[in-house]
Protein backbone atom coordinates (compact mmCIF):
# COMPACT_ATOMS: atom_id res chain seq x y z
CA UNK A 1 0.00 0.00 0.00
CA UNK A 2 1.83 3.24 -1.27
CA UNK A 3 0.31 5.84 0.29
CA UNK A 4 2.18 9.34 0.47
CA UNK A 5 1.58 12.34 3.07
CA UNK A 6 2.77 15.74 2.89
CA UNK A 7 1.89 18.03 6.16
CA UNK A 8 2.71 20.88 4.12
CA UNK A 9 -0.20 20.99 1.52
CA UNK A 10 -2.59 21.88 4.44
CA UNK A 11 -4.84 19.18 3.89
CA UNK A 12 -5.50 17.11 7.15
CA UNK A 13 -3.82 14.35 7.33
CA UNK A 14 -6.62 11.71 7.88
CA UNK A 15 -8.28 12.84 4.74
CA UNK A 16 -4.88 12.52 2.26
CA UNK A 17 -4.89 8.57 4.07
CA UNK A 18 -8.78 8.76 3.29
CA UNK A 19 -8.74 9.80 -0.41
CA UNK A 20 -5.24 8.25 -1.47
CA UNK A 21 -7.09 4.52 0.39
CA UNK A 22 -10.51 5.55 -1.54
CA UNK A 23 -8.25 6.03 -5.18
CA UNK A 24 -5.91 3.18 -4.52
CA UNK A 25 -9.79 0.95 -4.16
CA UNK A 26 -11.08 2.85 -7.34
CA UNK A 27 -7.86 2.02 -9.86
CA UNK A 28 -8.06 -1.84 -8.29
CA UNK A 29 -4.96 -1.63 -6.94
CA UNK A 30 -6.30 -2.25 -3.54
CA UNK A 31 -8.77 -5.41 -4.02
CA UNK A 32 -12.15 -6.37 -2.18
CA UNK A 33 -10.53 -8.91 0.47
CA UNK A 34 -7.15 -7.07 0.82
CA UNK A 35 -5.73 -6.75 4.56
CA UNK A 36 -4.25 -3.70 4.74
CA UNK A 37 -1.68 -2.03 7.52
CA UNK A 38 -3.15 -2.47 11.31
CA UNK A 39 -2.91 1.02 12.67
CA UNK A 40 -0.35 1.09 14.75
CA UNK A 41 2.24 -0.55 11.63
CA UNK A 42 0.54 2.19 8.90
CA UNK A 43 1.42 5.05 12.01
CA UNK A 44 5.06 4.04 12.25
CA UNK A 45 5.44 3.58 8.53
CA UNK A 46 4.37 6.97 7.38
CA UNK A 47 5.55 8.88 11.13
CA UNK A 48 2.23 10.12 11.74
CA UNK A 49 0.21 10.04 14.84
CA UNK A 50 -2.01 6.51 15.22
CA UNK A 51 -4.65 8.91 16.35
CA UNK A 52 -4.92 10.11 12.79
CA UNK A 53 -4.96 6.77 11.37
CA UNK A 54 -7.55 5.26 13.79
CA UNK A 55 -9.46 8.52 12.68
CA UNK A 56 -8.92 7.73 8.21
CA UNK A 57 -9.65 3.62 8.89
CA UNK A 58 -12.73 4.69 10.79
CA UNK A 59 -14.28 7.70 7.74
CA UNK A 60 -13.44 4.63 5.38
CA UNK A 61 -15.08 1.81 7.27
CA UNK A 62 -18.25 4.50 7.30
CA UNK A 63 -17.98 4.52 3.74
CA UNK A 64 -18.31 0.87 3.17
CA UNK A 65 -15.02 0.94 1.81
CA UNK A 66 -12.84 -0.65 4.37
CA UNK A 67 -14.29 -3.44 7.40
CA UNK A 68 -12.68 -4.69 10.50
CA UNK A 69 -13.24 -8.47 11.47
CA UNK A 70 -12.59 -8.44 14.96
CA UNK A 71 -9.45 -8.90 16.35
CA UNK A 72 -8.14 -10.41 12.71
CA UNK A 73 -7.50 -7.15 10.82
CA UNK A 74 -9.02 -4.50 8.49
CA UNK A 75 -10.01 -5.00 4.99
CA UNK A 76 -11.11 -3.87 1.95
CA UNK A 77 -14.60 -4.57 1.69
CA UNK A 78 -16.93 -6.34 -0.88
CA UNK A 79 -18.10 -3.13 -1.50
CA UNK A 80 -14.97 -1.38 -2.65
CA UNK A 81 -15.57 -2.29 -5.95
CA UNK A 82 -12.84 -0.60 -8.60
CA UNK A 83 -14.22 2.74 -10.62
CA UNK A 84 -14.71 2.76 -14.27
CA UNK A 85 -11.99 3.90 -16.49
CA UNK A 86 -14.06 6.78 -17.03
CA UNK A 87 -14.96 7.56 -13.59
CA UNK A 88 -10.56 7.47 -13.01
CA UNK A 89 -10.05 9.78 -15.77
CA UNK A 90 -12.99 12.48 -14.88
CA UNK A 91 -11.48 12.23 -11.41
CA UNK A 92 -7.79 13.14 -12.54
CA UNK A 93 -9.49 15.88 -15.03
CA UNK A 94 -10.52 17.45 -12.39
CA UNK A 95 -7.01 17.68 -11.27
CA UNK A 96 -5.34 18.57 -13.83
CA UNK A 97 -7.53 21.76 -14.52
CA UNK A 98 -6.35 23.20 -11.18
CA UNK A 99 -2.64 22.24 -12.41
CA UNK A 100 -2.66 23.33 -15.22
CA UNK A 101 -5.11 26.94 -14.16
CA UNK A 102 -2.02 26.93 -11.75
CA UNK A 103 0.55 26.97 -14.05
CA UNK A 104 -0.95 29.56 -16.44
CA UNK A 105 -1.12 32.12 -13.03
CA UNK A 106 2.63 31.19 -12.54
CA UNK A 107 3.83 31.97 -16.36
CA UNK A 108 4.43 28.27 -16.44
CA UNK A 109 4.31 26.66 -20.14
CA UNK A 110 2.08 23.44 -20.59
CA UNK A 111 5.32 21.94 -22.02
CA UNK A 112 7.44 22.23 -19.07
CA UNK A 113 4.21 21.03 -16.99
CA UNK A 114 3.84 18.05 -18.57
CA UNK A 115 8.42 17.83 -18.19
CA UNK A 116 8.07 18.44 -14.77
CA UNK A 117 5.34 15.80 -14.09
CA UNK A 118 7.44 13.06 -16.33
CA UNK A 119 10.70 14.26 -14.08
CA UNK A 120 8.82 13.59 -10.32
CA UNK A 121 7.38 10.27 -12.28
CA UNK A 122 10.86 8.86 -12.58
CA UNK A 123 11.97 10.20 -8.89
CA UNK A 124 8.56 8.45 -7.52
CA UNK A 125 9.29 5.57 -9.53
CA UNK A 126 6.12 3.61 -9.13
CA UNK A 127 5.72 -0.04 -10.35
CA UNK A 128 5.15 0.95 -13.89
CA UNK A 129 3.38 -2.40 -14.44
CA UNK A 130 0.95 -1.18 -11.90
CA UNK A 131 0.45 2.03 -13.37
CA UNK A 132 -0.81 0.88 -16.45
CA UNK A 133 -3.04 -1.94 -15.85
CA UNK A 134 -6.63 -0.99 -16.79
CA UNK A 135 -9.33 -2.78 -17.98
CA UNK B 1 -4.65 -1.59 19.60
CA UNK B 2 -7.80 -0.81 20.51
CA UNK B 3 -9.11 2.70 19.42
CA UNK B 4 -8.67 5.24 21.94
CA UNK B 5 -10.05 8.79 21.63
CA UNK B 6 -8.47 11.69 23.06
CA UNK B 7 -11.43 13.71 23.99
CA UNK B 8 -12.85 12.14 27.22
CA UNK B 9 -8.95 11.48 28.31
CA UNK B 10 -8.02 12.57 32.16
CA UNK B 11 -5.64 15.40 32.45
CA UNK B 12 -1.42 14.06 32.83
CA UNK B 13 -0.39 17.84 33.16
CA UNK B 14 -1.72 21.19 33.68
CA UNK B 15 -0.45 24.57 34.04
CA UNK B 16 -2.79 27.40 35.71
CA UNK B 17 -1.86 31.10 35.11
CA UNK B 18 1.96 30.44 35.15
CA UNK B 19 3.77 33.97 35.07
CA UNK B 20 7.63 33.73 35.29
CA UNK B 21 10.05 36.49 35.60
CA UNK B 22 14.00 36.76 34.66
CA UNK B 23 14.94 39.37 36.34
CA UNK B 24 13.28 42.84 36.29
CA UNK B 25 12.36 42.86 32.36
CA UNK B 26 12.29 39.25 31.17
CA UNK B 27 9.00 37.86 31.07
CA UNK B 28 9.70 34.77 30.05
CA UNK B 29 5.96 33.35 30.84
CA UNK B 30 2.76 35.28 30.68
CA UNK B 31 -0.27 33.80 32.70
CA UNK B 32 -0.02 30.50 30.97
CA UNK B 33 -2.79 28.01 31.06
CA UNK B 34 -3.17 24.83 29.40
CA UNK B 35 -3.81 21.31 30.21
CA UNK B 36 -2.24 18.17 28.80
CA UNK B 37 -4.91 15.14 27.97
CA UNK B 38 -3.60 11.72 28.48
CA UNK B 39 -2.90 9.64 25.88
CA UNK B 40 -1.89 12.25 23.56
CA UNK B 41 1.17 14.17 21.69
CA UNK B 42 1.10 17.34 22.66
CA UNK B 43 2.96 20.01 20.70
CA UNK B 44 4.92 23.04 21.95
CA UNK B 45 5.54 25.75 19.29
CA UNK B 46 7.47 28.99 19.51
CA UNK B 47 10.15 31.26 18.11
CA UNK B 48 13.12 30.66 20.19
CA UNK B 49 13.41 32.05 23.33
CA UNK B 50 9.28 32.06 23.22
CA UNK B 51 9.28 30.33 26.69
CA UNK B 52 8.73 26.63 25.76
CA UNK B 53 12.16 25.38 27.19
CA UNK B 54 10.76 27.32 30.68
CA UNK B 55 7.94 25.88 30.89
CA UNK B 56 9.07 22.25 30.26
CA UNK B 57 11.46 22.93 33.39
CA UNK B 58 8.52 24.06 35.17
CA UNK B 59 6.49 20.22 34.59
CA UNK B 60 10.15 18.99 35.90
CA UNK B 61 10.60 20.39 38.75
CA UNK B 62 13.43 23.10 37.99
CA UNK B 63 11.79 26.29 38.23
CA UNK B 64 9.27 27.20 41.28
CA UNK B 65 6.57 29.24 40.20
CA UNK B 66 6.59 32.57 40.81
CA UNK B 67 3.10 32.51 40.46
CA UNK B 68 0.16 29.87 39.70
CA UNK B 69 0.28 26.37 39.60
CA UNK B 70 1.99 23.54 37.85
CA UNK B 71 0.71 20.00 38.39
CA UNK B 72 1.86 17.14 37.29
CA UNK B 73 0.11 13.21 37.55
CA UNK B 74 -1.86 15.58 40.17
CA UNK B 75 0.60 16.01 41.98
CA UNK B 76 3.13 19.79 42.39
CA UNK B 77 6.84 18.73 40.74
CA UNK B 78 8.59 21.12 43.73
CA UNK B 79 6.24 19.46 46.51
CA UNK B 80 5.97 15.83 45.55
CA UNK B 81 9.62 15.48 42.81
CA UNK B 82 10.15 11.52 43.33
CA UNK B 83 6.33 10.61 42.42
CA UNK B 84 6.45 13.05 39.57
CA UNK B 85 9.76 12.10 37.88
CA UNK B 86 9.53 8.40 38.83
CA UNK B 87 7.10 8.54 36.22
CA UNK B 88 8.77 11.16 33.44
CA UNK B 89 11.06 10.35 30.51
CA UNK B 90 12.66 13.32 29.68
CA UNK B 91 15.12 14.52 27.09
CA UNK B 92 16.62 18.10 27.15
CA UNK B 93 17.07 20.85 24.71
CA UNK B 94 20.82 20.02 24.45
CA UNK B 95 21.12 16.58 25.39
CA UNK B 96 23.43 17.01 28.18
CA UNK B 97 24.57 13.71 29.09
CA UNK B 98 27.90 13.22 31.30
CA UNK B 99 30.82 13.08 29.13
CA UNK B 100 33.13 10.84 31.13
CA UNK B 101 30.70 8.14 31.12
CA UNK B 102 30.61 5.28 28.82
CA UNK B 103 27.25 4.23 27.07
CA UNK B 104 26.90 1.06 29.33
CA UNK B 105 27.83 3.07 32.39
CA UNK B 106 25.27 5.70 31.31
CA UNK B 107 22.55 2.72 31.07
CA UNK B 108 23.65 0.77 34.73
CA UNK B 109 23.38 4.79 36.40
CA UNK B 110 20.32 5.60 34.89
CA UNK B 111 18.47 2.88 35.58
CA UNK B 112 19.45 2.75 39.30
CA UNK B 113 16.75 5.80 39.43
CA UNK B 114 13.63 4.20 38.19
CA UNK B 115 12.01 0.49 39.50
CA UNK B 116 10.26 -0.18 35.95
CA UNK B 117 13.79 -0.09 33.60
CA UNK B 118 13.00 -2.35 31.01
CA UNK B 119 16.35 -4.31 30.38
CA UNK B 120 15.01 -6.00 27.03
CA UNK B 121 13.79 -2.97 25.29
CA UNK B 122 16.97 -1.02 26.37
CA UNK B 123 18.95 -3.62 24.57
CA UNK B 124 16.88 -3.38 21.89
CA UNK B 125 16.60 0.15 21.31
CA UNK B 126 20.96 0.22 21.83
CA UNK B 127 21.04 -1.99 19.24
CA UNK B 128 18.16 -0.08 16.85
CA UNK B 129 20.40 2.86 17.55
CA UNK B 130 23.65 1.52 16.34
CA UNK B 131 25.48 2.72 19.83
CA UNK B 132 28.46 0.97 20.71
CA UNK B 133 28.19 0.27 24.77
CA UNK B 134 32.25 1.25 25.91
CA UNK B 135 32.02 4.30 23.66
CA UNK B 136 32.24 7.62 25.71
CA UNK B 137 29.97 10.18 25.77
CA UNK B 138 31.85 13.15 24.57
CA UNK B 139 33.06 11.30 21.61
CA UNK B 140 29.70 10.92 20.45
CA UNK B 141 27.97 13.00 17.43
CA UNK B 142 25.32 15.26 18.33
CA UNK B 143 22.89 12.38 16.80
CA UNK B 144 24.18 9.83 18.96
CA UNK B 145 23.90 11.71 22.17
CA UNK B 146 20.52 12.31 20.54
CA UNK B 147 20.01 8.69 20.71
CA UNK B 148 21.77 7.59 23.62
CA UNK B 149 19.45 10.90 25.87
CA UNK B 150 16.47 9.15 23.92
CA UNK B 151 17.18 5.27 25.54
CA UNK B 152 17.74 6.35 28.82
CA UNK B 153 14.40 8.73 28.31
CA UNK B 154 12.53 5.57 26.62
CA UNK B 155 14.05 2.72 28.82
CA UNK B 156 11.55 2.84 31.80
CA UNK B 157 8.77 2.95 29.90
CA UNK B 158 7.54 6.48 31.51
CA UNK B 159 3.80 7.52 31.38
CA UNK B 160 4.96 11.23 30.21
CA UNK B 161 7.88 11.75 27.73
CA UNK B 162 8.98 15.33 27.53
CA UNK B 163 10.99 16.15 24.57
CA UNK B 164 12.56 19.91 24.65
CA UNK B 165 13.60 20.08 20.60
CA UNK B 166 14.64 16.73 20.01
CA UNK B 167 15.17 17.26 16.43
CA UNK B 168 17.06 20.75 16.58
CA UNK B 169 20.19 20.68 14.43
CA UNK B 170 19.93 16.52 13.84
CA UNK B 171 20.24 14.63 10.55
CA UNK B 172 17.16 12.97 8.84
CA UNK B 173 17.41 9.57 10.26
CA UNK B 174 17.98 10.27 14.02
CA UNK B 175 14.83 12.72 13.80
CA UNK B 176 12.92 9.61 12.24
CA UNK B 177 14.33 7.80 15.45
CA UNK B 178 13.01 10.14 17.73
CA UNK B 179 9.43 10.30 15.23
CA UNK B 180 9.22 6.53 15.93
CA UNK B 181 9.48 6.93 19.53
CA UNK B 182 6.95 9.00 19.85
CA UNK B 183 4.51 7.52 17.70
CA UNK B 184 5.11 3.80 19.65
CA UNK B 185 4.88 5.79 23.15
CA UNK B 186 1.34 7.37 22.25
CA UNK B 187 0.62 4.17 20.43
CA UNK B 188 0.90 1.98 23.85
CA UNK B 189 -2.36 2.63 26.00
CA UNK B 190 -2.31 5.87 28.12
CA UNK B 191 0.93 6.76 27.68
CA UNK B 192 1.58 10.57 26.77
CA UNK B 193 4.12 12.63 25.01
CA UNK B 194 4.84 16.42 25.46
CA UNK B 195 7.31 17.88 22.99
CA UNK B 196 8.50 20.81 22.43
CA UNK B 197 9.74 21.57 18.22
CA UNK B 198 10.29 24.52 15.49
CA UNK B 199 9.89 22.00 12.74
CA UNK B 200 6.09 22.42 12.41
CA UNK B 201 5.71 19.77 9.57
CA UNK B 202 6.91 17.46 12.24
CA UNK B 203 4.96 18.62 15.03
CA UNK B 204 1.86 18.48 12.29
CA UNK B 205 2.67 14.65 11.32
CA UNK B 206 2.29 13.32 15.19
CA UNK B 207 0.54 16.01 17.27
CA UNK B 208 -2.88 16.06 18.88
CA UNK B 209 -2.74 18.99 20.46
CA UNK B 210 -0.60 22.33 19.89
CA UNK B 211 -0.01 25.27 22.37
CA UNK B 212 1.86 27.88 20.39
CA UNK B 213 3.88 30.57 22.59
CA UNK B 214 5.20 33.57 21.49
CA UNK B 215 7.39 36.01 23.85
CA UNK B 216 6.03 34.40 27.01
CA UNK B 217 1.99 34.31 26.03
CA UNK B 218 -0.29 31.59 24.72
CA UNK B 219 -1.43 32.73 21.81
CA UNK B 220 -3.44 29.52 20.30
CA UNK B 221 -4.15 25.96 22.39
CA UNK B 222 -6.70 23.92 20.80
CA UNK B 223 -6.40 20.21 18.83
CA UNK B 224 -4.54 20.41 15.84
CA UNK B 225 -8.14 19.59 14.12
CA UNK B 226 -9.98 22.36 15.61
CA UNK B 227 -6.78 24.59 15.18
CA UNK B 228 -7.33 23.36 11.28
CA UNK B 229 -10.86 23.76 11.08
CA UNK B 230 -10.68 27.31 11.90
CA UNK B 231 -8.13 29.08 9.75
CA UNK B 232 -8.78 29.23 5.88
CA UNK B 233 -6.23 30.48 3.53
CA UNK B 234 -8.11 32.68 0.65
CA UNK B 235 -6.18 33.24 -2.99
CA UNK B 236 -7.76 36.47 -4.55
CA UNK B 237 -7.28 37.87 -7.30
CA UNK B 238 -8.46 41.55 -8.65
CA UNK B 239 -8.79 43.27 -11.58
CA UNK B 240 -7.14 46.23 -11.19
CA UNK B 241 -4.25 46.34 -9.08
CA UNK B 242 -4.45 46.89 -5.02
CA UNK B 243 -1.35 49.32 -4.57
CA UNK B 244 -1.90 48.39 -0.47
CA UNK B 245 -3.09 45.06 1.05
CA UNK B 246 -6.70 45.26 1.45
CA UNK B 247 -8.41 44.68 4.98
CA UNK B 248 -10.39 42.19 5.80
CA UNK B 249 -12.33 40.66 8.80
CA UNK B 250 -10.22 37.52 11.08
CA UNK B 251 -7.28 38.12 8.28
CA UNK B 252 -4.02 37.89 10.45
CA UNK B 253 -1.42 38.11 7.34
CA UNK B 254 -2.10 39.44 3.91
CA UNK B 255 0.74 38.57 1.41
CA UNK B 256 1.03 39.18 -2.37
CA UNK B 257 0.68 42.59 -4.17
CA UNK B 258 -0.71 43.81 -7.64
CA UNK B 259 -3.22 41.52 -8.72
CA UNK B 260 -2.53 38.17 -6.75
CA UNK B 261 -3.26 38.42 -3.34
CA UNK B 262 -3.19 35.61 -0.38
CA UNK B 263 -5.06 36.22 2.86
CA UNK B 264 -4.76 33.59 6.01
CA UNK B 265 -8.23 34.26 8.72
CA UNK B 266 -9.24 33.10 11.90
CA UNK B 267 -12.23 31.97 11.52
CA UNK B 268 -14.98 34.83 10.69
CA UNK B 269 -14.55 32.91 7.27
CA UNK B 270 -18.13 34.37 6.03
CA UNK B 271 -17.43 37.79 6.88
CA UNK B 272 -14.05 37.78 5.24
CA UNK B 273 -15.91 36.32 1.73
CA UNK B 274 -18.37 38.84 2.20
CA UNK B 275 -15.28 41.86 2.46
CA UNK B 276 -13.45 40.49 -0.14
CA UNK B 277 -16.26 40.56 -3.17
CA UNK B 278 -17.40 43.96 -1.34
CA UNK B 279 -13.89 44.89 -2.31
CA UNK B 280 -14.55 43.41 -5.72
CA UNK B 281 -11.61 40.71 -5.95
CA UNK B 282 -12.32 36.98 -6.87
CA UNK B 283 -11.59 34.18 -4.80
CA UNK B 284 -9.61 31.71 -6.76
CA UNK B 285 -9.41 29.23 -4.21
CA UNK B 286 -10.00 28.34 -0.31
CA UNK B 287 -7.69 25.93 1.40
CA UNK B 288 -6.88 24.94 4.96
CA UNK B 289 -3.25 26.18 5.72
CA UNK B 290 -0.73 24.25 7.11
CA UNK B 291 0.14 24.35 10.87
CA UNK B 292 3.32 26.12 9.55
CA UNK B 293 1.49 28.37 7.37
CA UNK B 294 -0.44 29.41 10.62
CA UNK B 295 2.38 29.82 12.12
CA UNK B 296 4.13 31.92 10.13
CA UNK B 297 0.21 34.10 9.33
CA UNK B 298 0.25 34.47 13.46
CA UNK B 299 3.85 35.23 14.65
CA UNK B 300 2.98 38.67 11.62
CA UNK B 301 6.38 38.63 10.15
CA UNK B 302 7.04 38.24 6.28
CA UNK B 303 8.77 35.40 5.33
CA UNK B 304 12.66 36.14 3.74
CA UNK B 305 11.26 35.17 0.43
CA UNK B 306 8.89 38.11 0.52
CA UNK B 307 11.36 40.19 1.44
CA UNK B 308 13.22 41.52 -1.30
Amino acid sequence: MHIHISPKNGVPLYLQIVNQVKYLVASGVLKSGDEILPIRGLAEKLLINPNTVARAYRELETAGILVKRLGAGTYVSAEGSPLAWSERLKILGERATGLLTEAHQLGVPVEQLIELIQKRSQELAWNETEGSKHE
Amino acid sequence: MSERTVADHETVAEVEGLTRRFGRTTLALDNVSLRVPKGSVFGLVGENGAGKTTLIKHLLGQYKPQSGTVRVFGESPIEAPEKVLAGIGYLSEDHDLPGWMRIDELINYTQAFYPDWDDTYAEHLLKTFELQPEAKIKTLSRGQRAQAGLLTALAHRPPLLLLDEPSAGLDAVVRRDILGAVIRTVADEGRTVLFSSHLLDEVERVADYIAMISKGKLVLCDSLDAIKAKHHSLTLHVEQPWTKPPTVPGALAVTGGGRDWTVVTDGRIEEARTAIRTLGATILEETTPSLEDIFVARSGRRSILEEG
